[in-house]
Formats: C-alpha cells, structure tokens, sequence
C-alpha cells in the first residue's frame, strides 16, 4: 500500500495525536538558533540535580521552565524564577513530575532569565484556506493571539507569502511597520527575525513557527522567549533530525501502541469499539454510532488496503482498552478485499480469545466470500449485518 | 459528458510498472479506459500487458498523444511526477499517492494556477465517469451510469454513498475523490463548477468532513453560481478537536473547522444536509423523483 502520511494545520492542540510532529519549546528553540533566530542560552534538565548544575554554569536568575506538549503551563505553576542555583534545584524538583493538562513533566528547560521591555508576537502558520504561508504579527505579545485576532483585529499584522516568489525584505518591512514598530533598531532586528523565521518554516517544512513572546530587553535586543514548532509528518523522511526528536513516550499509551503497529488509532470515551477502512467511512461509523445513541470508544482506519494481519494488529490496539463492550466493524471493500477482514477477524478472535461481541458489516470486494467465511466459522458473539446504519445499532444495543 | 475523465481520456500512467500501479492501471483498462502508455525511468520499451512504457512523460506524450496523467509513484516523488506531467502538456493530473509534504503541495497549487491543468489529489481513489473511463482505485462495479455528480474528500465514504444511491435506483455521471490532504490540487469548488457545466449531472452530491473551510467556501458559491440541487453530507461530528482523523486534513483546530459549523453554513444557504450516508441518499432519491 501506499505510506500512509499525515499532516496538521494550526496551532494549539492540547490532547492532538501526534501525526504532525509537535515539538517542545527546547527543540523549537534549537531550530531557531539553527536559522539564526536569536534566543536565551539553556540547558535542559531531567533531574533537580541536572537543573542544579545547569544553573551553576548559565549563572543566575534563571528561569525553570516545564517542556510539555500543551498550553498553559505558566497558569499551572510550571515556570518558576530561581535566584540560585539550590532554588533551581527545588524548583525543578517541583515541577518534575508535575501533571499539566494530562501531560507528566520528565524534563524542564533551565534558561537565563530576561529583563522585558517589550513583548511582541510573531507566527507563521500554514493557512490551507488561502494555500499560502501566513505570518502574523502584533506588538500584543505574551497573550492569547486567537483573542487578539477577536478583540483587536485591527492590532494584528498579517501577510501571506506567495510560496513560488518565497520571501523578500519587504516582507519583513511590511510586517514592522504594519505592526507600528517604532524604534529602528527593534524595526531593523525583528525584519530580520521575520525572514529567518520564513527561512526555517520551509526548511523544515513547518506547519506551524510560533514566538510568543518576542522579547526586547532594556538593552534594546530582540529574543525568541518561546516556541511553538510543529513540522509536517509527511515531510519527516526528508528531516532525519527532526524526526529523531518525536518523543515517543509522551504518546497516549494506546495511541503510542496504534503507532508502533501502523494502525490509525484514537481514543474516544464509549464503549463501543469502531473499525472501518478508510478515514472518511470511519469517521462516518463513529458519528453513525453516536447518531443511534451509543458511545464510540474509538476511531480506528485500518487504511485503505486492510489484509487479515492489519485486522490482527487493529483489534489488538482497540481490545487494549478495557472500557470497551462490543465491536462494530463497517467495512466497504474497495482495495481492501473483504475475505481478507473476515479472516482476520476469526484470526484475532482466536488468539485474543474475544468474548465480547462483534458487529460485522461486509460490503464491497469479496463481500459474498467474507459473509461466507464468518457464517461459516459460526462464532456466537459475532453477528452479521447488512447496512451501516444496522450494524450501528445492533452493536449499541449489544454494548449495553 | 461526465466531467475530467471520459470517453476522450487518454491516460498514461507514472509508475505503470510498480505493483499499485500495475494493478490500478490494468483495472482502470479492464473498466474502459483508455490507458495508452506508463512511465517509469530507466524501464522505457517495455511494456505491461501491451501498455507501451516510456521513460519521460514527454515521450509517452509524443507517442501516444496522453492527455491525462495518473500518478502512482511513492510519496518522496510525487511531486516531481506531477510537475513532470504539466511540463510535458497533460491537462488532467490525477495523484493517488497518499503523503505526499504539504509545503511541496502548496507550491504545486500554486504552480498550476492559469496554466489550464486540472490536478486531483493527492492521497485521492480518483475520478470515475461509469461507462466511460475509470482513472484511480475506485471500485467502478459498485456504481452505475447516471445523472447525480458526487465529489468527496473521502474514498469509502464515498463508496458508501455511491452504494446506497445505487440501491436506490440511482446513477453517476462521475465520481470524483478531491482527496484527504489539507492542500489538495482541486477542491470542492472547481469540482462543482465542471458538475455545474456538465449536462449529463442533474444534481450533485458532496462529501465533506472536518478541517479546512472548503465546504464552507462551497456553501456560498453552491447559493450564488449553481443551479441544479445540491445535497451534503459532513463526516466527523463526534471528532474531538486537535485530533487527526486519519486524514491529514481532517482536523479540527481550535474552533474551526468542526462538522456543525460546516452544516450550519450549508443550511444557512438552503443547502440539505444528510445526518446519515442512508440519509443523504434518501434525500438525493426525493430531489431526483420530484
């Protein structure tokens, strides 16, 4: 079959699969120094003693800064100051371990704290609407830009790049001036903070470049505090490094396993297990089992070339999940040839022993032949439909 | 008529020799296709089942007289096979090869602009007019010749919808699957505009799902420009945000992009939404019998 590759749009995805590749603030940052985009000298700390020894070298203060793959860290207590190297040590201590939003804290970033004159924001994003790059700029850094956008759109600067003339100086010019930056110096720095950020989103083919914020210090220099990174998945084979910097244990544990088996896995909160081939009838069985009053437990693909071992694996994720009652498989054979998921099915039933039941709707390639393998097999917990719509509701009644 | 593929396609296949595309391009023939030639580097003068092989497009072009392209080669060279098609004059460029880097498709979309190329996909089963020419993955058997036009970001989905209009009674005049990537060559838009402009479509069903706002930019031009019926169908109402619904482009980001946003804006300009594939079909069937 044909990879199956994903991608993502825009920008703040508490609980997202990572498909698109989300990077924490740290390897954002590493990025950014690449391009040349200035940043504050840091360490990364796993321990309170590293955290310790960090701050020994960088000198204080220093902040203590939680690298988690989820907003609001700062509301949640996991950035702190520390005037010491023994206060870094109890404030990393503190926030290792910490649960933030659902993410647990295993690394904090220890940096030279900044004096802050000014906080600015800049993003590029990949806009699908207009199928260009977008950049947004405002001098209201350090807040919510999805509230700027909304309360003062007017405050905010935004510029797409026509992705075939690539970027040009003015860009950077518009955006500062469209900004109302007014000293030359932040004008002069952040132009260029502009086009090597544009320099870095298409070089590693990123969905998403965020500095929020941009900082000047009373010195007058201008400095990436933060960073949102998150880069195309489809484009990793092209992006070894990058691609080595997907934590993997920072995964729901099902959806790391859905992962690691090639399965299209997420986890929903019912109990009734969905699997269909392809994305837009999976997602369609799912709202179909809400439609008839039940819970999905999940969203599962098997792709579009499903064979037995596929189905094996795909089972083998969504009986991982102990919430769930009874199974509703929807298939619509088009290269996936449904013989091939009726023996998959018997094949996992047998070796998982599941007991629950199991709501089969074959239609498509092989549909006779897979109908016949399953009534032939004469499973009790497995029960044959004939429409979408049946299967769902025989599979909610039998999950309640 | 039927729109893109059709009686007049003349389909060279990039990536005829690989084992997909083999089995698509031969499956593709068997419906009626027209498939003149393949490309693959390095294996021109050969042939699959008599499909002379070329080794540039040009080539088959010249041969041939191609005027559509499939592309069935892997992900890391889709994209120069698709520049690679335009280049040598073809006018209809179909991708089916899923994950293809989005920054390469946003150039792409870009490049073809005002050069009168129509492009499919990527990650897309293709178009398919029944009777006529079959050019992608969709399965032709379950779908007959007919009047309804039916334009999907999905592939089995839309099967499903195709099936239940067929156990209806009702027929195609062409399939088309945009595909599931957040840039795509063709979107909702340009589809509709071809069904709109295509005597033998009477109406027109179309497929969405969550991420994006083509459905949404599709309401609008669907009230303003188009006058044959049309009827929609969203998939992804029970998605959670920032989760990635198998499709690349099926996401919903912070509060955009959701399905009930999508049908409310479709509602918002009279244009009928089926909660269900049965529905969806059911509403076809009663627009089509009145």
């Amino acid at each position: 079959m044909l990879a199956h590759g994903h991608a993502d749009l825009r920008r703040h995805r508490p609980d997202r699969l990572a498909r698109a590749l989300d990077l924490y603030e740290y390897q954002g940052k590493e990025l950014f120094r690449r391009y040349g985009i200035p940043t504050s000298e840091g360490r990364l700390a796993r321990t309170p003693e590293d955290a310790r020894t960090a701050t020994e070298e960088l000198g204080t203060p220093v902040v203590v800064k939680a690298q988690v793959l989820t907003g609001g860290r700062g509301k949640a207590g996991g950035i702190k100051l520390a005037e010491s190297a023994a206060d870094a040590e109890s404030c990393a201590a503190d926030i290792l371990g910490m649960d933030i939003r659902g993410h647990t804290v295993t690394k904090v970033w220890i940096e030279r704290a900044s004096d802050i004159e000014r906080e600015y924001y800049l993003s590029l994003t990949f806009d699908r609407s207009a199928k260009k790059p977008l950049f947004m700029f405002t001098a209201q850094g350090g807040i919510d830009i999805e509230e700027v956008a909304a309360t003062s759109p007017d405050a905010l600067a935004r510029l797409h790049v026509d992705p075939l003339e690539g970027y040009h100086p003015w860009h950077g010019r518009r955006l500062v001036y469209d900004g109302a930056v007014s000293d030359p110096g932040e004008q002069k720095q952040i132009a260029s903070i502009v086009g090597k950020l544009y320099e870095a989103f298409v070089h590693c083919e990123a969905m998403l470049c965020e500095i929020n914020p941009l900082i000047v210090t009373p010195e007058g220099e201008v400095r990436a505090l933060d960073s949102k990174f998150t880069v195309d998945d489809n484009a990793l084979f092209r992006h070894p490094d990058i691609a080595e910097m997907r934590d993997v244990g920072a995964a729901d544990p099902l959806e790391a396993l859905a992962r690691e088996k090639g399965v299209t896995y997420v986890k929903l909160d019912g109990d009734v297990g969905v699997l269909g081939n392809g994305a837009g009838l999976t997602m369609s069985s799912v709202d179909v089992v809400t439609f008839v009053g039940g819970a999905p437990a999940n969203f599962c693909d098997l792709g579009g070339g499903g064979d037995a071992q596929g189905v094996v694996d795909a089972l083998g994720v969504i009986t991982s999940d102990p919430q769930v009652r009874a199974l509703f498989f929807n298939i619509f054979g088009g290269i996936t040839r449904c013989d091939e998921v009726a023996r998959g099915i018997l094949q996992a039933v047998e070796q998982m022993g599941i007991s629950y039941p199991i709501v089969v709707r074959l239609d498509g390639t092989n549909a006779e032949d897979g109908r016949r393998i399953l009534t032939e097999a004469a499973l009790p917990n497995l029960h044959a439909e004939a429409t979408m719509l049946e299967g769902a509701r025989r599979a909610v009644e039998l999950a309640a | 008529m039927a729109i893109l593929v059709g009686t007049e396609t003349r389909l060279v296949v990039q990536g005829l020799t690989g084992s997909e595309g083999r089995f698509h391009g031969l499956r593709n023939r068997s419906h009626g296709t027209n498939v003149v030639a393949g490309v693959t580097p390095g294996k021109g003068g050969q042939d699959v089942e008599g499909i002379p092989v070329f080794d540039t497009v040009a080539g088959a072009v010249a041969e041939t007289a191609a005027n559509a392209a499939m592309v069935f080669v892997p992900a890391p060279f889709a994209a120069d096979a698709m520049y690679e098609a335009v280049a040598a004059g073809i006018t209809t460029v179909v991708c089916i090869t899923e994950g293809v880097p989005a920054h390469e498709m946003l150039r792409i979309h870009a490049y073809i602009q005002g050069r009168g190329v129509t492009l499919i996909g990527p990650n897309c089963p293709g178009a398919l007019s029944p009777g006529k020419a079959n050019v992608g993955i969709i399965p032709a058997e379950i779908f007959r010749e007919g009047s309804i036009g039916l334009v999907s970001r999905s592939g089995t989905l839309t099967y499903q919808i195709g099936h239940e209009l067929t156990q209806l009674g009702l027929g195609n005049s062409t399939i088309v699957g945009i595909g599931g990537d957040p840039v795509v060559g063709s979107s909702f838009l340009e589809i509709l505009a071809l069904f709109e402009a295509d005597p033998q479509t009477q109406q027109v069903v179309m497929v969405g799902e969550i991420g994006g706002d083509e459905e949404e930019k599709a309401a609008a031009y669907i009230e303003s420009e188009m006058t044959k019926p049309v009827v929609a169908y969203i998939a992804g109402f029970t998605a959670p945000p920032g989760k990635t619904m198998g499709h690349a482009g099926a996401i919903i980001s912070g509060s955009a992009g959701t399905a009930q946003a999508k049908k409310e804006a479709l509602e918002a300009k009279g244009i009928r939404v089926g909660t269900t594939p049965t529905e969806t079909a059911q509403l076809v069937a009663e627009i089509a019998a009145a």
